[in-house]
């Protein structure tokens, strides 16, 4: 029998897709395009909030936005009768997006007339987290009646988040989900993490988060 | 749930790797994971033995060492484990502060491999 050999490797598994993020934030920085990615578990409201984010920002940010889903157009569509440029990326079966499906989406997009994509990553909370999109900041939006044990849950997606939206403020009275045991959760795990009370239904803090976006858009174009 | 991609990244780095020590089997290879990922060990193998099949990988055992969650205390810097079941409460067992900083459990990286 050969001799077995002990061979050092020492590589990051997901080296290839942190680099092509890279480059593709290096790319975004010459065109001036911020990108987002949004993330959150299926029925949160993500495309009831990027409709309501796109309100706010007409007229102050020319903007797009890359929906991902498994198989179906639907969001984009959604989107699009906003009369936002939308394109539609059919993941295939796939419960996350890496960066180099982002930059063959993003071809679809004159950059140089857009501020900001936003990207709808594939509703999951598990999967989404791991994958670098080449986005430079990434948010994630908790729904109240999702609970405040999600940080114990997934705990690498309040990680990663930069902003967390807890959506669906309006159902807080009617619910036993506790704001101060959530906040502490997610700044344990995450103490830079910005959080932010929305309603996609009526339209609560959706101006404030409208604003924190567009200072990050404009510190990273200017 | 993302183990399949993940495993995929894997093998590729073990096949170029294997062509650089001209390697003909590999026999296991040693990960180094943080618990803060979702990956089941099970069915990493399973999803690594369906890629690597007719590949000089084919049948290598993953050898998976799961590095913990450990948080750092700002005020003190004392390091201790993360208990993921419970996140708030938690203050530093050494001075009683309650700001930290994560400095583990995000890993995701290939050891080494036991080849011939």
């Amino acid at each position: 029998m050969a001799e077995i050999r002990l061979i050092e490797i020492k590589e990051e598994i997901l080296t290839d897709n942190r680099k092509e993020a890279d480059n593709l934030r290096a790319k975004l920085k010459k065109t001036g395009t911020f990108l987002l990615n949004l993330m959150s578990s299926p029925g949160a409201g993500k495309t009831t909030l990027i409709l309501k984010t796109i309100e706010q920002l007409r007229g102050r940010l020319r903007m797009g936005v890359l929906e991902a889903d498994i198989d179906s157009m639907v969001d984009a569509e959604k989107i699009a009768a906003s009369g936002i440029p939308a394109v539609q990326i059919r993941t295939g079966g796939f419960c996350h997006l890496d960066a180099s499906m982002v930059m063959k989406g993003l071809d679809a997009f004159d950059l140089k007339c857009l501020d900001l994509v936003i990207i709808e990553n594939v509703g999951n909370l598990v999967c989404p987290a791991e994958f670098d999109t080449g986005a430079v900041r990434n948010a994630m939006i908790l729904s109240v009646p999702e609970g405040d044990d999600k940080p114990l849950k997934y705990p690498l997606m309040f990680s990663v988040s930069h902003v967390v939206l807890v959506n669906k403020i309006d159902f807080l009275s009617l619910s036993d989900f506790d704001m101060d045991v959530f906040r502490e959760r997610v700044h344990t795990l995450n103490p830079a993490a910005a959080i932010m009370e929305t309603s996609g239904r009526t339209g609560q803090g959706v101006a404030a988060w409208a604003d924190w976006l567009e200072c990050e858009v404009k510190a990273f174009i200017a | 749930m993302h183990e399949l991609p993940v495993m995929q990244s894997i093998l590729n780095v073990i096949l170029k790797h294997a062509v650089l020590h001209r390697v003909k089997k590999v026999h296991a290879i040693g990960l180094s994971v943080g618990t803060l990922s979702d990956l089941e060990e099970e069915w990493m193998q399973k999803y690594f033995d369906h890629l690597s099949t007719g590949t000089v990988a084919e049948g290598a055992q993953l050898r998976i060492q799961w590095i913990p969650a450990m948080l750092s205390c700002d005020e003190c810097g004392n390091r201790f484990e993360l208990d993921k079941t419970r996140l708030d409460g938690i203050t530093c067992p050494s001075c009683g502060q309650k700001k930290f900083s994560l400095i583990s459990g995000r890993e995701y990286h290939i050891r080494d491999m036991e080849a011939e």
